[in-house]
């Protein structure tokens, strides 16, 4: 496109950035801000975060949210694999209808997965915690790690496989020595998402979890009902911070698939 | 090894390879996901029960329910939202998504700034328009030092303040299928259209506006159907009077602990985001340019 681009296009843009980012840049700001009640800026400290590493609940809702993270997102990402495979290599009846089908969890609002689950686990006894949880967040992950892996392989080549086949290497080692190596970046960002994915739900998580499994965000929900102060920022931060850096990680490996593709 | 003969074995099966990769998946979802959303289906047809829960038998009292005004207007008030989220969404997030399209050097960089929101907490990008938005936050107290307002102005928990959140949190669903669909504009056409005399303006409309059509429509559905379905956002930032279909769900299962009448709502909404999700998919099958019926 020869015409340089309109200014006023580039002004609106500026500040569409604007909104989407300012909002929790303030945030993460006045999370090194001296003073406690108001939001005028009286000095730099790290006094929020040494509080933070003081509080039991924090530490805890913390813990509570690694595992239920770490856990689900080695389930979805194994479960959801094995499904892509089947989509890109296997022919049965359905099979468009199937991947139609996937895409109802990942349309269906929140608020009803959750509180179907709630309706589910309640219906037949299963006390609520952690393990609920797990299962909750396997549930809505499936999905967007089958959409990840299933677009790898099915932009994949597949003459190596073949290859691989002819020369005498049955499914089992075709497998292993070619087509995973060649989908293992698309595995490990369906991972990525389904880990931030995990890490970040409120709304599900709020209807499956029970006494003493409080997650980080629902701890954060918590705290701002009660009252905004600076340690909402800190803890805010925090959670900031690990998915910017796993999105950044999902990002550079979508980056160097699309090198070694191209 | 007992597992790479048997996988050997079935790999001479092709079927039941496939069926072996296919059931966990599949299970996980059939147990929980179908089953809770069919369980619901049937609470939303049993009369209440005494200490909440349902009682056995048939019965359509809850979905006539809601034909009562004072749950049309909540219905109402959900659709309105949605709406002027993905109006308000569609004008700001356009001309982003051209301003990438046409950016060579910092493409990349814009793109991940449009989807870092995308994946980043939902829960902490609303309380950060807390933070903004309410009596003593940092808007308020800029304007009061600039001495433009006298007193804090009421910006949270109003309607204003959901749609903020809103857009603020579906902004990005309609950014990035107008760039994908504005990247794959073959610029030829528009040089076709500049040496047969179009200018900039015209050449807009009648080209690229129309080629960008089915991203445009793809991320009207995808900012309309979460919004329709948010539940955080008006609770956050709404208040007690901003309730949205979410909220009333929400509210059915824990305070109000009628059941049924939540799961009538629940499929409500469900059927609401059905259509438009069948619009979507109706859009996406035509194939770029052609005109929608």
């Amino acid at each position: 496109m020869a015409r340089a681009t309109p200014r006023p296009l580039m002004g609106i843009t500026a500040l569409v950035y604007l909104f989407l980012h300012v909002p929790a840049l303030v945030l993460v700001a006045f999370s090194f801000n001296r003073s406690r009640f108001s939001v005028e800026w009286t000095g730099f400290t790290l006094e929020w975060y040494r509080r933070l590493a003081e509080r039991g609940d924090i530490l805890r809702a913390l813990r509570a949210s690694l595992i239920v993270g770490l856990s689900s997102t080695v389930i979805s990402t194994v479960l959801g694999t094995l499904i892509a495979l089947a989509l890109a290599r296997r022919r049965f009846h359905g099979r468009r209808l199937y991947e139609g089908a996937l895409y109802l969890p990942i349309v269906t609002p929140e608020i009803v997965v959750g509180i179907s689950l709630l309706v589910l686990f309640a219906a037949v006894g299963v006390p609520l915690g952690l393990a609920t949880i797990t299962i909750a967040h396997v549930a809505f992950s499936i999905s967007f790690v089958v959409v990840v892996v299933l677009a790898r392989l099915r932009g994949m080549d597949r003459s190596l496989e073949e290859a691989a086949m002819s020369l005498g290497a049955d499914e089992w080692s075709a497998f292993r020595r070619v087509t995973l190596p060649q989908i293992w970046p698309a595995v490990v960002a369906g991972g990525l998402l389904a880990f931030t994915l995990s890490f970040d739900d409120f709304v599900i998580t709020f209807f499956v979890s029970g006494v003493g499994s409080t997650t980080l965000p629902l701890l954060v929900y918590a705290m701002v009902r009660r009252s905004i102060e600076p340690t909402v920022n800190a803890v805010s931060t925090l959670i900031l911070l690990v998915t910017t850096v796993t999105i950044f990680l999902t990002d550079r490996l979508g980056r160097a698939r699309r090198g070694r593709t191209a | 090894m007992i597992r790479r003969p048997l996988l050997r074995r079935l790999a001479r099966r092709p079927g039941a390879l496939a069926a072996l990769q296919l059931a966990p998946g599949t299970g996980w979802l059939l147990l929980f996901f179908l089953v809770p959303i069919l369980i619901m289906l049937a609470y939303s047809v049993m009369p209440r029960g005494e200490y909440g829960g349902v009682t056995a038998g048939l019965t359509l009292e809850h979905y006539r329910r809601f034909f009562d005004p004072l749950y049309l207007r909540v219905v109402g008030r959900t659709f309105a939202l949605a709406g002027a989220c993905t109006v308000l969404s569609i004008v700001m997030g356009y001309p982003v998504a051209y301003v990438i399209a046409r950016s060579r050097r910092w493409k990349h960089v814009l793109l991940f700034l449009v989807v870092l929101p995308f994946w980043t907490s939902f829960l902490v990008r609303t309380y950060a328009m807390i933070f903004l938005l309410r009596d003593g936050g940092l808007i308020n107290t800029w304007l009061l030092h600039l001495g433009l307002i006298h007193r804090p102005l009421t910006m949270l928990y109003t309607p204003g303040a959901v749609l903020t959140g809103l857009v603020y949190g579906f902004l990005p669903f309609v950014i990035l299928p107008v760039y994908a669909s504005l990247a794959r504009l073959d610029p030829a056409l528009l040089e076709a259209a500049e040496s047969l005399g179009a200018r900039p303006w015209a050449a807009f409309r009648r080209v690229t506006l129309p080629l960008s059509l089915p991203g445009l429509i793809a991320g009207s559905l995808l900012v309309f159907i979460p919004a329709l379905g948010s539940f955080l956002t008006p609770d956050l930032l709404g208040g007690a009077r901003q309730l949205m279909l979410g909220n009333l769900i929400e509210n059915q299962f824990t305070t109000a602990r009628n059941w049924p009448f939540g799961a009538a709502a629940s499929f409500i909404l469900m059927a609401a985001v059905l259509v438009a999700l069948l619009v979507y998919l109706r859009t996406q099958d035509r194939a770029p340019g052609e005109e929608p019926g």
